[in-house]
């Protein structure tokens, strides 16, 4: 059956920020649906507000929206470009969240539009736990016994009636929030009034708890036939109880047997097709009892998702893409299988290897968050390896995580499980924690036993056996005393169980390099096995390789000359979708010049790790060791040209060093020494006579002090060699510097990111206060051109973090010559690291006058620029230069890293002017604090951001209003601002408070803060108390940290929250003292979803865009209009 | 640890460990022809399955024996292959069922195996050259063989062309199998469980051997006669397909596998060897009634020859290389499918072919 030619244009609906839950996963899918369908011939409109993402590249789409994902928003982009269909479900629970509101709300049938993939009623009866569980019943699949609840009450008259431990799922929602498990009356209390509050049905689903069960998930897929295939089979490692995201998590399944495994394929194909979804991917979870073999379905997801992402990179089967054509009405057999090239996708892929997904958490950024795993997904990222056995792919996963670990142990960083003795150490295992591998290995390791750790943890024996084959072999590797004394055999055998040269070096406390020199001569190498679907039965066209240690390697000759491009591994706080999308379009660009393009990356749920984004795709941890297997075989193929490290943030720029001179790309690897080595950066800022902030090095607490007698506090402490500020802080007195330096410790939380040495110091810095922060990302060629991509002013002043903070194109306060200074610094900077590709400097403005974000600009009156650092790679803001602008950044970085100047890629056209005037770009970022409510959500130099998004429109305030609505804190129009200030901000806040009380607002504030407005004449309308918990408000005059209770017969700042009396809190930290203060009030704006500002300058921006917007009424306007783009130009990369 | 190693019949050497059982008075290497099997799980059924006799297995999934071994999952009476091959035994499986280890039911049914073999290139190997015999034994230890032991094994392997398999492994003696209201006789060429378990369930099926005669199978009266899978080329087992060709027409048939060879062979058809054969469990397969897929269990070497039998309809085909899945006669009330509709291992697609067998013999609909 062709494609349906009824429909002329589709509207795919993206997920937004990247969020907890909710990542770059949907950028894969949605850029696979997008590509399927431009290939098709359809128009394609594109609404995604993040501009990070490859979907929103804008020759992905005809029309590309990079505006709030709002029902508003959404209505207004239906009504300008008329689609004939939506399609759902490749945006995550957003897309299929908005699609239901804009079903609900008359939207799509007043302008005609149609849901493709999957209808409202089957994506209800999905999502609403109580259709689920009675349709489930009806076709007869046993569910958990459970019980519906809308209030409290009925929560708990449920929960004795079930009995025990219960699990609280909330309806429609992502990433398991609010789900908790409750043991007795008083937990259910507290997790169910939780869950409700995370509904935004306020229903949640009351379930007996099957908390040690194993749990398993099916990726099906079905046309409009009804042929229904499996895609893959996961088996989670940690049992039920454990959110699936937050899991290690196996493939194919490894403990079921043949009769139980097909029984749960029929369950799940009966499952679908009661759902309804007609076309496309679903997921479906699956619980087993391990002791009788009782198999009850959990959930279903009815689109795809993180974990069919996983498993299309698990399976070399693109869930997405086929999904895309589905959906237009393909059927599962007309659609080739583009590994195989000759056979039909209507088959279930087979594979002959074992694939292990590590997520990746972050829970060292959120000080006081325990690290416990539960029901709510709390990871930021994952990594997936591929191994011929379960063991490999496990020690791979690990050292993929980028975490310090060279494997599963065997490692420096395994003392942290050697501190507990062996009855601690269990009981440390039986919760659920980022350590579980490492303390079961270390448990494993000292005899105990597999029944004992399976009795505590519920981790299946089969999984513990085969951690003790690592175990016994490294007992038999300790044996050796050298490198030296091993044969091929034993070498095939330790590398066969994954262990990295890293951690053989370790044990036999020899250097890296001679391991791995030693082990290259007895014959054993790392040979390149394929992905393709099959198992090897048909030969695969798609050279999509994993290493491991067999006979026989499958690289192909190439004969173009080839460029290997490193990615960024699993995506973390600082190190996320930009970087891919760099990778990405650097791919894209180097393979149009005639370069075969090789990837390596180990995150599953990138576009880059796509088998079809570059010509060669390795699915590697990008490690030297790893990296050096590549390019071994690579170099073994064809000629290789070199190697890109400055695109894929600080993962692969470490590597630099390693590589050898000749192949690598771009700016020398002593550049990217001298811009990390402090001293020697330090000087050439002298040289150039470019001001920075007094600073030095130190790597012990007294080195640190004299540093900061001579600099003064406030100081910035920062460790070197980490991304996205990781345990950087603000230190105002001797007792901060001594905790802030412990914490760079082996036993701190850097710990085992490495810890201190000579080699990381910790870099300090006099803090500069109330300045404008300021980013510039350029890209200087080899004929020593600079290209400034953009100046980008921050609207929270330095000292919050570059990726926490707000960001506007083309700068809002900053006059021309003060640009044109930083622009000169920069020039200068690049031309003196002889950078060759991208550069990104930050620089601290501090203006004699306050500056004002939304003001015009003025003329400058001494602003003194200072330094503060300059990485030669690519930074976090090139995408959102590029959706600004429309200069394709990263392209041309990439070229000019592969030899072109810029003018030569001017003259093919590559390389244009930016598209000036017109509009205003806000980047603003989106945080995880509802993800962890007991967390302080004040900004600081600690990045904790997941993901960002964009605004744009024609003014300042205009822009900065949709990128609030984007990230999800939309601005009130009305109601009571709350403000509780420091001192140094309350005169600044006085304007803002009267510009609220002009647009109609009522005031509230604490008294300090009150009687400095009313002082001002700007009255308050409610006067709060120190807040209730002990902490105080920040700003007011009080001895910090001090306990106090609230005035009995006066009003509680948190309790005014928790009644919904406030609709906006601004709240500042004091200039001076610990930044914890007035946390309780943040605590309370998060926990109970009120919006809180936390600077002057974002308030301000704040105010600036709530006024704005009640003059103009709410415009979109695609990229490709914006970049002026004549239409049809979309190059269907 | 003992050394062992795999030639092929082409002199391609693989290394690995012995596994399974080895004979311990006598150095002897393990012979057969050698074939991939693509499944992830069903291992057992895969290891008891008659259809295998003569040939030995390589797994391509590398963990075997994950989830244990339980007696329920056993197609047949015993184990059928000559040998094991595969990258990884488990030394401790976990499940619930279990009740032995692989490595503990290989020794039980005296089947040697050799593990930590890069199946992966056997397999390429195999799918470009074709299905070839080998030999594998140990190579160190007591009983170490040489590898030109090895390499002469395999070249004096006989493999399967032209061999009758199936007598090796039919029942000696009729049996009776199921409650069902119909009564069926069942041709056993290697029948598995899961077809007995599938046909019980409809019929009483009277199981007789494979050279039993029309005339005897006739004496029976029964409602339906079944054919079923079983090992090696057709070809060989002519004086069943001679037998089948008397049946026809007078009883309705269903064959499976071999069953189907036969009676395409029965009804003037002609078969020929595939390359490598199909043995897996996601073999897409077009049911033309329907344009429907599904995907199915396969284990054969051999296929029906296209436009071989103009008395009969092609009814399933594979998608993957179109090799004749189905066909059936009406006039005949004869049908076969070339596939495993019973499943164990594999998918439960196709089972709707076991009731279609039901109206045929009550000539329904």
């Amino acid at each position: 059956m062709p494609r349906r030619d009824d429909i002329e244009s589709i509207l795919v609906i993206g997920s937004g920020p990247i969020v907890i839950g909710q990542a770059c996963e949907f950028d894969y899918s949605g850029t696979q649906a997008c590509r399927v369908l431009a290939a098709e011939g359809y128009r394609v409109v594109l609404a995604n507000s993040n501009p990070a993402t490859i979907m929103t590249d804008p020759s992905m789409a005809d029309r590309t929206y990079v505006e709030p994902l709002t029902a508003e928003v959404l209505e207004a982009i239906v009504e300008r470009e008329r689609p004939d269909a939506v399609l759902p479900t490749l945006g995550g629970q957003t897309g299929l969240n908005l699609a239901m509101a804009l079903h609900g709300n008359g939207v799509f049938e007043r302008y005609g539009v149609e849901m493709i993939g999957a209808k409202p009623e089957a994506i209800a009866t999905a999502e609403d736990r109580e259709r689920f569980k009675a349709a489930m019943t009806e076709i007869g699949l046993a569910v958990p016994d459970s019980g519906f609840a809308y209030t409290l009450e009925e929560a708990l008259a449920v929960g004795e009636s079930i009995g025990y431990p219960l699990i609280v799922r909330p309806s429609y929602i992502l990433g398991g929030a609010g789900t908790g498990i409750a043991a007795s009356r008083e937990e259910l209390v507290h997790i169910a009034s939780v869950g409700l509050a995370a509904s935004p049905i306020s229903e949640i689903l009351v379930e007996r708890s099957i908390a040690g069960w194993k749990e398993f998930e099916l990726e099906v897929m079905r046309d409009k036939l009804d042929n229904c295939v499996i895609i893959c089979s996961i088996e989670n490692f940690d049992p039920m109880g454990v959110h699936t995201g937050d899991s290690i998590t196996v493939a194919p399944a490894q403990t079921l047997s043949d009769c139980e495994y097909q029984q749960m394929r029929d369950d799940a194909f009966a499952c679908i097709r009661r759902i309804g979804v007609e076309t496309g991917g679903s997921n479906i979870q699956f619980a087993v009892n391990p002791q009788t073999g009782e198999q009850v379905v959990i959930e279903m997801n009815p689109r795809v998702s993180r974990s069919s992402a996983l498993a299309s990179k698990a399976t070399g089967f693109p869930i997405a893409k086929i999904a895309a054509r589905l959906a237009v009405g393909y059927t599962l057999d007309e659609i080739p299988n583009d590994i195989t090239g000759e056979t039909p996708a209507s088959f279930e892929p087979t594979i002959d290897y074992v694939v292990t997904k590590i997520p990746r958490w972050a829970f060292e950024k959120f000080p006081g968050i325990p690290d416990v795993l539960g029901t709510r997904m709390q990871s930021v990222g994952e990594a997936m390896a591929i191994g011929r056995t379960f063991p490999e792919s496990l020690q791979k996963g690990l050292r993929s995580l980028e975490h310090g670990r060279s494997g599963l142990n065997c490692d420096p960083a395994e003392a942290l499980s050697e501190r507990w003795d062996d009855d601690e150490l269990v009981r440390r295992a039986s919760i659920a924690t980022p350590d579980r591998p490492f303390q079961l290995e270390a448990a494993l390791r000292r005899g105990i036993s597999v029944e004992r750790l399976h009795d505590a943890t519920g981790v299946d024996p089969w999984f513990l056996d085969q951690i003790s084959l690592v175990v016994t072999e490294r007992r038999r590797l300790a044996g050796f005393t050298s490198p030296d004394d091993l044969t091929r055999s034993d070498w095939r055998q330790a590398k066969r169980l994954g262990f990295s040269d890293a951690q053989l070096a370790y044990l036999w406390g020899a250097d890296e390099e001679a391991v791995r020199r030693q082990r290259l001569a007895a014959g054993v190498k790392a040979t390149m096995k394929t992905v393709d679907t099959c198992a090897a039965e048909f030969e695969a066209s798609t050279p999509y390789h994993y290493s491991t240690y067999e006979d026989d390697d499958e690289v192909a000759a190439s004969s173009r000359p080839k460029i290997v491009i490193l990615g960024s591994g699993p995506n973390r706080i600082g190190q996320g979708v930009e970087f891919d999308y760099c990778c990405v379009q650097a791919s894209f660009a180097l393979r149009d010049a005639g370069f075969e393009t090789v990837m390596v990356n180990c995150n599953p749920e990138t576009v880059s790790t796509d088998y079809d984004t570059s010509d060669r795709l390795y699915f590697e941890p990008v490690t030297w060791e790893d990296v050096s297997n590549v390019l071994d075989a690579e170099s073994a193929s064809g000629e290789l040209r070199g190697v890109i490290v400055a695109l894929g943030g600080q993962t692969p720029l470490k590597l630099a060093g390693m590589l050898p001179a000749e192949l690598l790309l771009g700016t020398p690897a002593s550049s990217i020494d001298l811009a990390e080595d402090r001293e020697r950066w330090s000087g050439l800022c002298s040289e150039l006579a470019i001001p920075q902030p007094p600073g030095g090095t130190a790597t012990n607490f007294d080195e640190a002090r004299r540093i900061v007698e001579t600099v003064g506090y406030p100081a910035l402490v920062r460790p070197s060699y980490v991304l996205g500020g990781r345990a950087m802080e603000i230190v105002y007195d001797e007792e901060d510097l001594r905790r802030a330096m412990q914490e760079m410790a082996v036993f701190g939380s850097l710990g085992r990111e490495g810890g201190l040495s000579a080699d990381r110091p910790v870099l300090i810095d006099r803090f500069l206060e109330d300045a404008i922060e300021v980013d510039v990302d350029a890209i200087r060629d080899a004929a020593g051109e600079v290209l400034v991509g953009a100046v980008m002013e921050h609207v929270e002043e330095a000292g919050v973090h570059s990726g926490d903070s707000a960001c506007a194109i083309p700068p809002q306060t900053l006059g021309h010559a003060t640009v044109q200074t930083i622009e000169g610094y920069t020039a200068a900077i690049a031309a003196a690291l002889e950078v060759v590709g991208p550069i990104n400097v930050q620089f601290a403005v501090k203006k004699t006058a306050t500056p004002r974000a939304g003001d015009s600009p003025s003329a400058d009156t001494g602003d003194e620029v200072y330094v503060i650092e300059a990485n030669p790679r690519a930074s976090r803001t090139v995408p959102f230069v590029s959706k600004a602008t429309g200069v394709p950044l990263a392209q041309v970085a990439a070229r000019v890293m592969a030899g072109s100047s810029l003018a030569e890629l001017r003259a093919e056209g590559l390389l244009f002017d930016p598209v000036g005037g017109g509009h205003v770009s806000v980047k603003e970022a989106v945080l995880p604090f509802s993800r962890f409510p007991e967390a302080d959500t004040l900004l600081g130099p600690e990045m904790r951001s997941t993901g960002e998004v964009m605004g744009i429109d024609t003014t300042f305030g205009l822009a900065f209003a949709k990128s609030q609505d984007a990230a999800g804190d939309r601005l009130v129009s009305s109601g009571t601002v709350f403000f509780s200030l420091a001192d140094r901000d309350k005169a600044a806040g006085v304007d803002v408070a009267r510009r609220f009380a002009d647009l109609g607002f009522a005031l509230a504030a604490t008294d300090g803060t009150a009687e400095f407005f009313e002082s001002a004449g700007v009255p308050v309308a409610t006067r709060v108390a120190k807040v209730g918990d002990g902490s105080l408000p920040s700003g007011d005059s009080s001895p910090n940290g001090e306990s106090r209770p609230s005035a009995e017969s006066r009003l509680d700042a948190a309790a005014l929250i928790r009644d919904g009396k406030v609709q906006l809190v601004i709240n500042t930290p004091r200039g001076r003292g610990p930044r914890a203060d007035g946390a309780y009030i943040r605590r309370a704006a998060n926990s109970h979803r009120v919006a809180c500002l936390t600077t002057i300058a974002a308030a301000r921006a704040a105010v600036g865009g709530i006024a704005e917007r009640r003059l103009e009424p709410l415009r979109v306007k695609s990229l490709q209009e914006h970049h002026q783009l004549p239409s049809g130009t979309r190059q269907g990369a | 640890m003992t050394h062992a190693m795999l030639v092929l019949a082409d002199g391609t050497r693989f290394e690995g460990e012995a596994a399974g059982w080895w004979d311990p008075d006598a150095a002897r290497p393990a012979t057969g022809e050698v074939v991939f099997n693509t499944s992830l799980t069903g291992y057992q059924e895969i290891l008891t399955d008659p259809s295998y006799a003569g040939q030995i297995v390589c797994f391509t999934y590398p963990h075997i024996g994950n989830y244990g071994v339980t007696p329920n999952d056993d197609e047949s009476s015993r184990a059928w292959v000559r040998g094991v091959i595969a990258r990884d035994f488990s030394a401790r499986p976990s499940n619930w069922r279990s009740t032995m280890t692989i490595g503990e039911f290989l020794a039980k049914e005296r089947i040697p195996a050799i593990v930590g073999v890069d199946t992966r290139r056997l397999t390429r190997h195999i799918r470009q050259a074709g299905a070839m015999p080998a030999a594998f034994g140990p190579v160190s230890g007591p009983l170490g063989l040489a590898v030109s032991d090895l390499a002469a094994a395999a070249a004096g392997e006989a493999g399967t062309d032209g061999v009758d398999l199936a007598s090796e492994v039919t029942t000696p003696v009729p049996y009776t199998y199921g409650t069902g209201r119909l009564s069926v006789v069942a041709y056993d060429f290697g029948i598995k469980r899961s077809i007995l378990s599938q046909l019980g369930s409809i019929a009483t099926v009277e199981v007789v051997p494979a050279a039993t005669s029309a005339a005897e199978v006739l004496s029976r009266n029964p409602d339906g006669v079944f054919l079923s899978n079983g090992p090696g080329d057709p070809s060989a087992v002519g004086y069943a397909s001679n037998e089948i060709a008397k049946l026809l027409g007078k009883v309705p048939v269903f064959g499976i596998c071999l069953g189907h060879q036969l009676m395409a062979i029965a009804m003037g058809g002609s078969t020929y060897k595939l390359a490598f054969g199909h043995h897996g469990a996601n073999h897409p397969v077009r049911r033309l009634a329907t344009s429907r897929v599904e995907i199915t269990a396969q284990n054969h070497n051999y296929a029906v020859a296209p436009d071989s039998i103009a008395s009969a309809e092609v009814t399933h085909v594979n998608l993957n290389d179109a090799v004749v899945e189905g066909f059936a006669s009406p006039e005949l009330r004869a049908f076969g499918v070339q596939y495993h509709p019973e499943a164990g291992p594999g998918p439960h697609d196709a089972r709707y072919l076991f009731p279609e067998f039901e109206q045929l013999m009550t000539g329904g609909a």
